[in-house]
């Protein structure tokens, strides 16, 4: 048996967003209209792409440009992923990405009237170690307005992008920070039904993740699909 | 613990783009290099603009020299761009042979979730018991994942995320 075969395990219900989710506006012209169609796992999804730190450098200071310290509130991120089983996702690479501490993207479309930072370029990637531990500093994001609705702002937030073990396992998803009085606010936060999981988005305040005259610090622990015990019937098939 | 829920990647992906990402054969790979390139459209036929397209294929198999896995962005007109390798064709579930394709995901602004699809080469004979494509029953339908050759080694597939022609997407 080759536990590398068996398949991913369904999402648990009410714990993933809807895509159609009107209350963000942006989903309405982009959403699938038919059902999605459930296909096997087969060896396309039960693989996927590895990321080796020498193709792909880590950049795990993001609040510094060269000698020049970005401004706003520096900030430790620090947590584990693992899967579902609480199983380590070793050597995986996390790709982040944010606004700056005035609440303003560094990307031509970003049009909102607060300040650049020529220090901050808002976007970095590091690689878990063997206990699918990562770490990145940074600066907060600030919050920023958005056109979904009247008065809208976004809750500061962190992007985060992972793979995981198979193309299965994507995930794509945003940290917040805890006590955020727009998180209440926000239909992209509030499009997933189960209010449990969408609050395990938030990030815990850990002081011993920061460091002393120097940081604070938050813990955010992320979660990949586990596999299912059952391995694929074609186990054995193996003709390569 | 339950797997992490999904937010959208947003208008601001780029933030993370590598413009070099699309071509999955500048590691060195060998072999028969094409380029496939699409659009994605929305519901009003309006190009997604701001649209992460990602590749993945299983063939030929991930080494040093080919990462398997490309990332694109859509330009203003929709339109995304990949070079590559002909991948050849997989195992599939039992004793079948899953005709050669890439799985393709599409992340953007206004999908909370990525979406799943699959692109396939038009006129391989394999395409006709491929254990994917038969799951499609309206065979009209099957139509959206064929990559259309416009020339020797460019492969066309325009991606619709709703409409008569939306493309299928899957449930993995």
């Amino acid at each position: 048996m080759n536990e590398i075969r068996a398949p991913f395990r369904a999402y648990a219900p009410g714990t993933q967003p809807d895509n159609d989710s009107p209350q963000y506006r942006s989903t309405g012209l982009r959403h699938p209209t038919r059902p999605l169609l459930k296909i096997p796992q087969t060896i396309t999804e039960l693989t996927g792409p590895q990321f080796s730190p020498a193709h792909f450098p880590p950049t795990d200071n993001i609040a510094v440009n060269g000698t020049h310290e970005a401004v706003g509130e520096r900030i430790i991120v620090e947590g584990f992923i693992r899967d579902e089983d609480g199983r380590p996702v070793a050597n995986t690479m996390v790709e982040i990405w944010q606004a700056n501490a005035a609440g303003r993207y560094n990307h031509p479309r970003d049009t909102h009237d607060a300040p650049l930072d020529p220090d901050f370029r808002g976007s970095g990637r590091v690689f878990t170690d063997s206990d699918g531990a990562y770490r990145f500093i940074t600066i907060k994001p600030g919050s920023y307005p958005w056109s979904n609705h009247a008065n809208a702002w976004r809750p500061n937030h962190i992007h985060f992008s992972l793979f995981g073990a198979g193309y299965a396992t994507r995930l794509i998803t945003q940290m917040y920070f805890p006590g955020d009085p727009l998180l209440e606010l926000d239909p992209i936060f509030l499009a997933t039904a189960d209010a449990q999981a969408r609050n395990r988005l938030i990030a815990k305040f850990d002081l011993d993740v920061g460091k002393q005259d120097y940081a604070l610090g938050y813990r955010f622990d992320m979660y990949l699909r586990g596999r299912n015990a059952t391995p694929m019937e074609d186990n054995h098939a193996d003709h390569h | 613990m339950q797997t992490t829920t999904s937010q959208t990647i947003g208008p601001y992906w780029h933030l993370i783009e590598d413009r070099s990402w699309s071509d999955l054969t500048r590691f060195g790979a060998t072999g028969e290099v094409i380029t496939i390139e699409g659009t994605i459209s929305d519901g009003a036929g309006a190009p997604a603009a701001d649209a992460c397209v990602e590749i993945w294929q299983t063939s030929p198999t991930a080494c040093d020299e080919f990462p398997g896995f490309g990332r694109a962005a859509t330009n203003e007109a929709g339109v995304f761009s990949f070079k590559t390798i002909m991948p050849g064709p997989v195992r599939g579930p039992g004793n079948t042979l899953q005709a050669p394709h890439l799985a393709v995901t599409i992340l953007a602004r206004g999908l909370m979730f990525h979406l799943a699809t699959r692109l396939y080469f038009d006129k391989e004979p394999a395409n006709e018991n491929d254990p994917v494509l038969s799951l499609i029953e309206d065979k009209a339908r099957r139509n959206t994942l064929m990559a259309r050759q416009t020339k020797a080694g460019v492969w066309h597939l325009d991606i619709h995320l709703q409409g008569d022609a939306e493309t299928v997407f899957f449930e993995i």
